[in-house]
Order: C-alpha cells, then sequence, then structure tokens
C-alpha cells in the first residue's frame, strides 16, 4: 500500500464530506459520565438490597450475598468511569479534523 | 414457552432498575440529539468517535437477545465445541478487517458497504447490494423483536404484542432522535449493562457446581457427556457433538461464513466508519476482538451449567428447551435485586441487536437507494429527514417481520439460512475485488447475483426435499461455500471477457493501486505502541488460539 495520492473521487462522496464542516459531533457528550451515572446507581441500590437480604435470598443464591458483591462492584466500576472521565477528558475535535483530504 | 413455569419473581426494586435503563437509554438518545446538524452526523456520528466507544459498539451490535440466548443454547446441546462461534468463527475475521479491510473502506470515505460496490463495481451491483441489505436488515430486525418478545412473555408476563410495541418504540425513539449517536452510544451501555447481567448467573452457577472442576466433571455424566468438554479432540470424523469435521469448521465457519459476516455486514461496519480516524476505525473491530473472546465465560459456561443443574433440559418443546437455559438459571438462583439487573441486561441485548439493524438500514435506504436513485441533488436537510422516515419505517416493517419470524420453529436456523445466502456471496465478490485489480465491474456485478441465486436455490431445494442435509447447519455451511465458489468461478470467466476499469478509478479502493494513506488524520499518541493496529490484532489471534489449550 503506497501512501502517494488521493483515493478515487466520486460526488456524493464529496458532497457528504463538504457538509461534514458543518458538522456538530464536536458538541456530542462524553458517554463515560452517563455509564459511570448509571452504575453508581444500580451500585447504591443493589448494595442496599444486598445489606438487608434475608436469608431465604442468601440460600436461594447457594450462600454467595451476590446482591452485596454485585451491588460493590458496580459501585466501584461507576465510580472508576467516573475518575476516567473526570481525570482524562476528552478533547475536542481540533478544527484541522473536519477537513480531512482537501 | 407458554405456561407460567418460567415466570420470574420481580418485584418492585426490580421493576426500578430496569425502568432506570429504559430512562437513561431515552436520555441519551435526546442528548445526543445535540451533535446533530448534517446528514454524516446522524448516519455516521460526524466521524467523531474514539475507538475504545467504536469498539464496544462493534461487539455490543452483535451480541442481541439471540446471540445470548443462542450461545447459551448451544453450550448446553453441543457443550464446549460452541467456543468455534468465537475464537474461530469470529476473532480472525474481526481482525482481518481491521488489518486489511478497514484502510479501503475508511480511506476510500464510502459512507456505506454498499456504496464501495458502487464505486469498485458499478451502479447494478451497487443496487442489488444494498436492496438485499435492507431486505436482510429489516427481516433480522424481526427475528430480534420476537425473540425478544417471547422471553419478556415467558419472564414477566408481559403479552406478546405489549413486549414487541414497548421494544419497538424505545429503539424507535432513540435512533430518530439521537441518529447512529444515541445507537452507539447506547450500545456501549448496553454492553456494560448485558455484563453486569450475566457475571452475576455465572458466577453463582460455577458456585452451585462445585467450581470449574466440578463442571467438567459432572458434564461428563450428562447426555452430551466427555464429549462435550473438547473443542477439537473428535473433529476427525463427524462424531463430536456439532456433528462437524475440522475442515467444515475452519473453512466453513471460520472462513466463509465468519469472514462474510464480519468483513462486510454494514450493520458491523458502520461502528468502525464512525470512528474519528483511520487509526482508530482500524482498531475498532480490533478493539471488539478482546471482549469477544472472553464472552463464551458467560454464555457457553452457563449453558453448560443449566445442562447440569437443569433436570430435563433439552426438550423439544415447553419451557425446558435448550434455548431457556440462561432464564432458567436467573430462575433458579438469582435473588430480586442482581435480578433486576439480568433481566434488564436481556432487554438491553435485545435492544443491541435490533438497533444496529435499524441503524444499519436508515442509512442504507438514505444514501444507497433514496439519494443514488430516487431523490439526487437534494439538500442535506432533505435527507436528514429521510433518514428519520426510514427509521420509523424500518421499526413498523420489523414489526411486521416479527410475525414472520414467528411462523419459524427455529430461529437460528432461519437466520443462519439468511446469511448463508447474503452474506457468502458479497463475501466472495468483496474480497476478489479488493485484490484484483483486473476483475471487471460486469464480473463483479455476474458474481454477486450468481452466488446469491445458487445459495438461495440451495436453500429452497433443500427446503423442497430434493436435495438432503444431516442438518439444516450442515445446509448452511454448503450453502455458503457454494456461494463462495460460484462467485470466484464467475469472476474468472466474466472477468476476461470483459473491459477492466482504469487504474485511476481504483486508487484507494484496490490492494496495491496506491491512495490509501494509514497515517492521514493522526493524532498525537496514535504511534504508541499498544495503539498500533496490527501488533493488537496479532495479540488477538494469539489468544484465541492460546484459549483453546485448557479444551482441546
Amino acid at each position: 500500500m503506497s501512501n502517494d495520492g488521493q483515493p478515487a473521487q466520486d460526488p456524493l462522496i464529496d458532497e457528504a464530506q463538504a457538509e461534514q464542516r458543518r458538522s456538530a459531533a464536536a458538541r456530542l457528550f462524553d458517554i463515560r459520565r452517563v455509564i459511570g451515572g448509571l452504575f453508581v446507581a444500580y451500585g447504591v441500590i443493589v448494595t442496599l438490597i444486598g445489606i438487608f437480604d434475608s436469608r431465604a435470598e442468601i440460600d436461594k443464591a447457594e450462600g454467595v450475598r451476590i446482591n452485596l458483591w454485585a451491588g460493590l462492584a458496580m459501585l466501584v466500576f461507576g465510580l472508576l468511569m467516573l475518575l476516567w472521565q473526570w481525570w482524562r477528558p476528552a478533547e475536542a475535535p481540533s478544527p484541522n479534523e473536519q477537513q480531512p483530504d482537501a | 414457552m407458554d405456561g407460567d413455569g418460567l415466570r420470574l419473581n420481580m418485584n418492585g426494586l426490580d421493576y426500578l432498575i430496569l425502568a432506570l435503563y429504559f430512562v437513561t437509554v431515552l436520555g441519551v438518545g435526546f442528548a445526543a440529539r445535540r451533535a446533530i446538524r448534517t446528514s454524516v452526523d446522524f448516519f455516521l456520528s460526524g466521524r467523531s468517535l474514539p475507538a475504545w466507544v467504536t469498539g464496544l459498539a462493534f461487539v455490543s451490535a452483535n451480541l442481541g437477545a439471540l446471540e445470548i440466548i443462542g450461545m447459551a443454547a448451544n453450550g448446553a446441546q453441543y457443550g464446549v465445541m460452541t467456543v468455534h462461534y468465537y475464537w474461530i468463527g469470529a476473532v480472525p475475521a474481526m481482525v482481518f478487517l481491521g488489518i486489511v479491510m478497514m484502510p479501503f473502506y475508511y480511506g476510500s470515505k464510502v459512507r456505506s458497504v454498499p456504496e464501495y460496490l458502487r464505486l469498485r463495481f458499478n451502479r447494478p451491483t451497487h443496487l442489488l447490494n444494498a436492496i438485499s441489505f435492507a431486505v436482510a436488515q429489516v427481516l433480522i430486525a424481526g427475528v430480534n423483536l420476537y425473540a425478544l418478545a417471547l422471553v419478556m412473555q415467558a419472564l414477566l408476563g408481559w403479552p406478546l404484542w405489549t413486549a414487541i410495541v414497548v421494544g419497538a418504540a424505545i429503539v424507535l425513539a432513540y435512533i430518530t432522535i439521537g441518529g447512529l449517536s444515541g445507537a452507539i452510544y447506547n450500545e456501549v451501555l448496553q454492553f456494560f449493562v448485558i455484563l453486569a447481567g450475566l457475571i452475576p448467573v455465572t458466577v453463582i452457577g460455577l458456585v452451585k457446581v462445585g467450581g470449574w472442576n466440578g463442571l467438567m466433571d459432572a458434564v461428563g455424566d450428562t447426555k452430551l457427556g466427555e464429549a462435550g468438554l473438547h473443542a477439537w479432540q473428535d473433529t476427525g470424523s463427524t462424531a463430536n457433538p456439532l456433528g462437524a469435521q475440522w475442515i467444515g469448521i475452519v473453512f466453513g465457519l471460520g472462513f466463509v461464513l465468519s469472514f462474510g459476516y464480519w468483513t462486510t455486514n454494514f450493520a458491523e461496519v458502520q461502528r468502525a466508519l464512525s470512528a474519528k480516524n483511520m487509526s482508530a476505525a482500524r482498531r475498532t473491530p480490533i478493539i471488539a476482538a478482546y471482549p469477544k473472546l472472553f464472552i463464551p465465560l458467560v454464555t457457553v459456561i452457563p449453558g453448560l451449567v443449566a445442562l447440569v443443574t437443569v433436570k430435563g433440559l433439552g426438550a423439544e418443546s415447553g419451557d425446558l428447551q435448550y434455548n431457556n437455559a440462561i432464564p432458567l438459571l436467573m430462575r433458579d438462583l438469582l435473588p430480586n435485586g442482581v435480578l433486576g439487573v439480568a433481566v434488564t441486561g436481556l432487554l438491553a441485548s435485545f435492544m443491541a441487536g435490533m438497533a444496529a439493524n435499524v441503524s444499519g438500514f436508515n442509512t442504507v435506504f438514505t444514501y444507497d437507494i433514496w439519494q443514488a436513485y430516487i431523490r439526487r441533488d437534494r439538500s442535506d436537510e432533505h435527507y436528514l429527514r429521510v433518514g428519520r422516515w426510514a427509521t420509523v419505517g424500518a421499526v413498523v416493517i420489523g414489526i411486521g417481520t416479527a410475525f414472520i419470524a414467528a411462523g419459524f420453529s427455529n430461529i437460528m436456523n432461519y437466520i443462519q439460512a439468511l446469511f448463508s445466502v447474503f452474506n457468502a456471496p458479497l463475501f466472495a465478490t468483496f474480497i476478489i475485488g479488493m485484490f484484483w485489480k483486473r476483475m471487471s465491474a460486469l464480473a463483479g456485478f455476474w458474481s454477486l447475483l450468481l452466488g446469491t441465486l445458487v445459495s438461495l436455490s440451495l436453500y429452497l431445494l433443500y427446503k423442497g426435499g430434493v436435495v438432503d442435509f444431516n442438518s439444516d447447519l450442515e445446509e448452511s455451511f454448503w450453502g455458503a461455500g457454494l456461494a463462495f465458489v460460484t462467485a470466484v468461478v464467475v469472476a474468472a470467466i466474466v472477468t476476461p471477457l470483459t473491459s477492466p476499469k482504469r487504474d485511476e478509478e481504483l486508487r484507494g479502493l484496490v490492494y496495491g493501486m496506491g491512495g490509501v494513506d494509514l497515517k492521514g488524520d493522526v493524532l498525537t499518541g496514535d504511534a504508541a505502541w499498544y495503539r498500533s493496529p496490527v501488533l493488537l490484532g496479532l495479540i488477538a489471534v494469539a489468544l484465541a488460539a492460546l484459549f483453546y489449550i485448557p479444551v482441546f
């Protein structure tokens, strides 16, 4: 695969490429916040259920306190997602990305 | 699946978990709306997403309810051999897509897989593929919808109609509003929710049977027996649970079916086309290969656990069909709380599958049928509007095809038949066209058409009782293989008789013609060794090979 030159041109594709300059994609929010939020909520709910689990529920799960463990695991996972977002925020796409092969 | 035997004991908190998920999914759709101004934003997320997002969406798009329920069922029915669908039947093709094919897809800036065919061959080839893809997507969307409705009816007692309409309405809402970004973001979320639902079932299941060794011992005593614990050992003949020889597994499943599905299915490839640059696009299927390596842990293992612990599993009909392996374990092992998460995960997996079909359909319909053949040279806003209406159309037709699917007793075989008819000849046409620059436009058309017809005829002859095979699965292996060979032979015969395309028309589309810039829009950090597509891909393939060792 040599690196010289441009791919073959096509009017429909060029049109779409030109439109891309008006793109609003940079306004897309960061999905890590949503994943983190949902899992923190699930983690809290399920952990609380786990704390108050009765003997019958623990016996059903073969003696494993599954609500407690799964709840804590989801809580930690959710917090890690939020931490990752806070530690490495998404970089805004640079303007020259909007005009590839111009 | 009638009667109340599978009914789960869901309480208010379980429903709260489910409701929270629905609200989040719709919220993602609405929030993604802000990022849509052009048709490229709507159909390709403005080509702006990072590789980990597109990679997880890539694997999630394949992780439909059918996949989860079906692979657990296969685990219970065929045992450890089910891992072939992952380690040889998926990972190598995903890596090949990323390393070899993606430079042509992404580099040529095509907006869909059919569009590649328009540039490489001609408009008839393009139209043929666009229409067959659109038809296949709404048929498969219907299957996904029907499969979910069956599960919801059995587990939650919702009427079939309610389950179909509620599921379809939510998918419709978030894709119409949020476009591909809405679909992809939700797929990433779904990926994690699906895992959060399946991991507790697997863990408790393993505790119940006494861990991995306990499971292995117990499977040896079932009707599957010792043979259920080996992936390759008995494949010298067909005397193994899957009834397939190693050569069929390697070439039929590992090459034709798997490469056909993963490398030319636009519902998958679209996720990679929305990546922000060439490096991210190439890494998309390769990043997806890593979770794919591990998914059998949460599908095949629960299948085996169900085989061991559920007495009478494997009935022809009723609650004890193999398809109910995971629902049965959820009923028996999960207390309220994680139960709600697991039900949410199943629902999420259905939506992921259907959303992939619908978002693939609306793009191909708008760009490849409407814009190319019906209304050309309209404003971008026009196509954006058409895309939204195409989404509505796809979901409504999907509800209709759900009732077609209801007419098939074994849904998985229906899907396999669709793949052998649509994907195998397409893959053959693609792979020859991508590597043989002499292949002419007419050869592309006839390869695709005759390959499809041969596979379709074989299927119809088999259904009509004229041709005989051991199983439906064997028919689809042969159908795919024959379609592939037909396409190759037709290309070899027609090409010398017709005129080739000019070299400059093939730039960026065919291997060795130049015009592919692997380092084009490169970002800082993409040069790091851990972001090298080739290295990541080779590690994934090596892991797939290593994973076979303990279950050889």
